[in-house]
């Protein structure tokens, strides 16, 4: 199979949808291909700070004025991902005064909102800091649900015509002497929305100009056009809590170091992390030393942490990248700033783009960046929206809040079921079918898992991340089945299992870093329910029936007492 | 202090075969535990053994031949397990069905599961005879897609399985099961208009299977729901499919065991969890050897403590808490008991989600007599014996034998505690 498009851009995290969306504004006819799901990547796998710009305020005032900039913009265009939950950045007895100063003195130069606060007055914003501390700084640093926004960057350039492909992956590069004009794709199973068991089928797409938006990957996608671009990836862990312990972001004011940030994100708050650098994007130790690493150091800051409920654990990867020949050896050194690689002039190598580095919260900066680029090499001369235009979902909020009924849902359902889908509530929750709650852990009903089916097929890990199904402290035990339940029967059963079983494995993976304690004992409930109630941990394809007791015969069964 | 001869800590399966089985060998029972059962979690079904090195299993008495010796089976022995099965047979009466070989049980995943004994509600579905199944789903209750289950069954078992999915009449979205049960027991016009609504579906099936919400008294719910399939022209057996929590099977059985228990004599003592304990050395000499003398509960604030001549603990395993953890270890929080597991916590599950857990193997070791080990093997304390989930050695989920572990470790040890005191 051989398709063409103007532009095709490879990786289906932030900056990824975030060009594909800008272009398509823009009118070009853009396709985008993913390997796994949307936020496959580092994009997925990051703690959902909406940064104020208060971490580099000091270090990187670039970056940290680029940050304030985008968080405004975000919360303007994508209300229905982003949560102003405020930041702290708190210093400790141990802590210099004089990095405190040079954090305010930033933050003001980089026009940051920041207030000092006693420690009285944290504590009242955040009553579970530590007793000792000696002071905070206030800044609007925010959370934003990273998968939520991704989704609705693709849904946006599919609605300008833009085609979103995930589980597609680049084989190789289509070259033609110097230019790369395209890419080989296989995809899992068939194009389109994906549908376990469908056979796998490779396309030849034939592109004037391709975008390597791959992150982590971009230097294996480097390598298959022939060009060298040194991304240094570099692992951080983040420790899922089962509620959230602090509504605020808690930043520790220190220079650097790890396990240093506590981001309430949804119903959790997330424990963050490290940062050391990793050989392989796919391929490193998970261990369970940074999860112990994170509990104890946060815990200085926010003792209840310690004897705290972790649900889960999961590691990222950044994509970090600087020019050859920089040579730092410290990845907390290397810059969070992005890089445009033009291989034309960097390499000889027309057709290929490739944009490495940066911060989730500069994405929409990064694509139009991106986009200008290109759209200067296809002579197009749109001009950027993306700021201004909001994102599907996100749309007249303001209204809509006023607006919108309970849709009969218990009122705590229902609220968190409008904050997830925003401006597309009435659609999918103004239903005449029951409506039954399915995650009771996320208040998810069925018509927004039905909804999210409907985008996903029966990727339930797809469904899982716009929904937030089996995120919960149980982790799926009570409600992965359910989630496939509602496969059936535009999917046959057999679609249905192989669908529900990969989305338990996937909710396994990260659970086994919290096994202990209330977790652990939530685990052998999981486990009792799904081997010992249910019987899904054996393949029985061939039963002996005979060998079995059964009723209906018991007349001739000799030992046994059934009476019916 | 309060005396008792027995004092047996837990009120699930294992506290309430052991308390049952020491009563009627004549000894004071006192039943304390801290919360209610957790029996209402479980299917309600009584597995003894299903599943070994991966295979179905048929017959669970051959079956228990082959097992590692610190099996808990192995440990107690088979007689333990026939002794605990006749306790629960003479409690249950013909409210539960089963022989010597497993049942195939249909679930609401579509899967089958042996088990040993099941409610006479569930008997008319056993899977295997060949004959034509209706399954019912409610469309207000996502736990169970008749449709999907059905589909999966009709390619497993003999016979035709079909689903229908219906909208009970007069029901909120989020309605308990127990309402179901409710209206199914005290609403003529709710029966008949549900059975209109199936009647047309059934065609020629056989039976007809809900998922199990026939409340209380299931025998009563069967009977009035087949006597409006053959007014409707269409004789069927009707049968429940058994369900995860809350489970109303779960919560018959608890019921019934309460009600036998109380019928014992034994004392019950509920909302009181255990906080300390006491012990000295024996009498008989042996300088290691130890006694629990007194144990501490607390009600309500106050420390009540309790001098039992013997002691059961069956406070469960890590679900029901009988079994606690940290970080870094693994214990028994009221005696504690040695539990041993891996030093390292990421070997204490395994890579995949059905992978071999250690933590599904988590609970102390006993000897035949049920008597506690400590870390050396030897007796912990001469009068504690411990019996159900709180024992360790196997993965009793994956092997479909809890229920049947928790029969035979309870039942040794409430003979064993009764046969003690009657020695004393």
């Amino acid at each position: 199979m051989a398709t063409t498009t103007e532009v095709l851009v490879i990786g289906g995290g932030s900056t990824g949808t975030g060009i594909a969306r800008d272009l398509a504004m823009r009118g070009v006819d853009v396709t985008l291909v993913e390997q796994g799901n949307l936020t496959h990547g580092t994009t997925g796998r990051m703690h959902g700070l909406l940064h104020s710009g208060g971490r580099y305020a000091v270090a990187d005032q670039a970056s940290a004025t680029e940050c304030i900039e985008e968080n405004r913009v975000l919360r303007d265009i994508a209300g229905h991902c982003v949560e102003m939950t405020g930041g702290l950045f708190v210093k400790r007895p141990e802590d210099t005064d004089e990095y405190f100063e040079e954090k305010l003195e930033g933050c003001r130069e980089c026009g940051i909102p920041a207030e000092v606060l006693s420690a009285e007055e944290a504590r009242e914003v955040e009553p579970y800091l530590a007793k000792d501390i000696d002071k905070a700084i206030e800044v609007p640093d925010g959370a934003v649900d990273p998968f939520r926004l991704v989704v609705a960057n693709a849904v946006s350039a599919e609605e300008h015509g833009a085609r979103i492909e995930t589980h597609a992956e680049v084989v190789d590069l289509l070259t033609d002497g110097d230019e790369v004009t395209g890419a080989r794709v296989e995809h899992d199973s068939g194009p389109g929305k994906r549908e376990h068991g469908l056979p796998g089928e490779t396309e030849d797409i034939h592109a004037e100009h391709v975008v390597n938006a791959a992150g982590a990957w971009s230097g294996q996608l480097g390598e298959m056009a022939g060009v060298d671009i040194e991304v240094r990836p570099s692992k951080g862990v983040m420790v899922v809590m089962n509620v959230r312990q602090v509504d605020t972001v808690v930043n520790r004011c220190k220079p650097k170091g790890d396990a240093d940030i506590v981001v309430p994100h949804e119903t959790t708050a997330i424990l963050g992390t490290t940062d050391e650098e990793v050989e392989d994007p796919e391929d490193y130790p998970e261990e369970g030393w940074e999860v112990d690493h994170m509990i104890d150091e946060l815990s200085e800051l926010v003792p209840i942490l310690s004897d705290a409920r972790t649900i889960r654990s999961f590691w990222g990867v950044r994509p970090l990248y600087e020019p050859p020949d920089t040579g730092t050896t410290d990845p907390t050194d290397i810059t969070r700033d992005f890089f445009l690689l033009d291989h034309a002039d960097r390499d000889g190598i027309e057709g290929l783009t490739t944009v490495v580095g940066g911060k989730f919260t500069t994405y929409r900066m990064m694509a139009e960046d991106v986009t200008d680029h290109v759209c200067d090499l296809l002579d197009v001369r749109a001009s950027c929206t993306t700021a201004d235009e909001p994102l599907p979902g996100s749309e007249d909020l303001d209204r809509l809040e006023s607006a919108m009924d309970d849709y009969g849902l218990r009122s705590p359902v229902a609220r968190r079921s409008k904050e997830r889908l925003g401006s597309y509530a009435p659609d999918v929750l103004g239903t005449d079918e029951p409506n039954p709650v399915l995650c009771q852990c996320e208040a998810v009903t069925r018509a927004e898992v039905q909804h999210a089916i409907g985008q996903a097929g029966t990727d339930l890990n797809a469904v899982r991340l716009r929904t937030r199904a089996s995120m919960g402290n149980c982790q799926g035990g009570f409600c992965c089945h359910r989630v496939a339940n509602e496969l059936h029967p535009e999917y046959d059963a057999e679609t249905a299992d192989a669908s529900f079983d990969e989305l338990w494995q996937e909710r396994w993976k990260g659970h086994r870093h919290a096994l202990w304690g209330e977790q652990l004992s939530q685990a052998m409930l999981n486990h009792t329910l799904h081997a010992t109630t249910w019987n899904r941990d054996g393949d029985d394809a061939y039963i002996d029936w005979d060998a079995f007791a059964s009723p209906a015969r018991a007349a001739t069964d000799g030992g046994s007492h059934d009476r019916d | 202090m309060i005396g008792t001869e027995v004092l047996v800590v837990g009120g699930g399966l294992a506290g309430s075969v052991a308390s049952l089985s020491a009563a009627r060998e004549g000894a004071q029972v006192t039943l304390v535990s801290k919360s209610e059962s957790t029996l209402q979690q479980a299917s309600g079904l009584v597995d003894v053994l299903g599943r070994v090195d991966g295979d179905l299993v048929a017959d669970p008495f051959a079956a228990i031949e082959n097992l590692a010796d610190d099996h808990p089976y192995s440990v107690v022995g088979t007689d333990a397990l026939r002794g605990g099965l006749a306790l629960l047979d003479d409690v249950a009466g013909d409210r539960y069905r089963g022989g010597d070989r497993n049942a195939l049980v249909p679930t609401t995943q579509g899967t089958v599961k042996p088990t040993l004994r099941y409610p006479a509600s569930v008997a008319p579905g056993v899977a295997g005879d060949g004959r034509e199944t209706l399954l019912v789903g409610i469309s207000t209750d996502p736990d169970f897609d008749a449709k999907r289950a059905a589909e999966s069954l009709d390619g497993t078992v003999p016979g035709d399985v079909r689903g229908v999915t219906v909208r009970f009449p007069r029901l909120r979205d989020d309605a308990k099961r127990t309402r179901y049960a409710k209206l199914l027991t005290e609403d003529d016009e709710f029966r008949d208009a549900l059975v209109e609504k199936i009647a047309p579906k059934v065609d020629g099936a056989d039976r007809v299977g809900f998922p199990a919400v026939f409340g209380e008294d299931p025998a009563f719910v069967r009977a009035e729901l087949e006597e409006r399939f053959d007014a409707a022209g269409e004789p069927v057996s009707v049968f429940e499919v058994p369900t995860g929590p809350p489970s109303i099977p779960g919560t018959r059985l608890r019921d019934l065991l309460r009600h036998e228990l109380e019928a014992a004599g034994v004392e019950l003592v509920t909302g009181v969890p255990v906080v300390d304990f006491e012990a000295e050395p024996a009498a008989d000499g042996n300088d290691a050897s130890e006694l629990v003398t007194k144990v501490v509960v607390d009600r309500n604030g106050a420390r009540v403590p309790y001098a039992p001549e013997q002691v059961v603990l069956a406070t469960g395993g890590l679900v029901g808490e009988g079994i606690d953890s940290e970080r870094d270890r693994v214990y028994e929080p009221i005696f504690d008991l040695h539990v041993p597991h891996p030093e390292d916590r990421y070997d204490w599950s395994a890579e995949g989600a059905f992978g071999d857990h250690a933590f599904a193997r988590f609970g102390v070791r006993i000897d035949t007599d049920g008597r506690a080990l400590d870390a050396g093997g030897a007796v912990a304390f001469e009068n504690l014996r411990a019996a159900g989930a709180v024992v360790g050695g196997a993965d009793t989920a994956a092997q479909k034998a809890a229920s049947g572990v928790s029969l035979a470790t309870g039942w040794r040890a409430g003979t064993r505690a009764a046969t003690a005191v009657n020695q004393s």
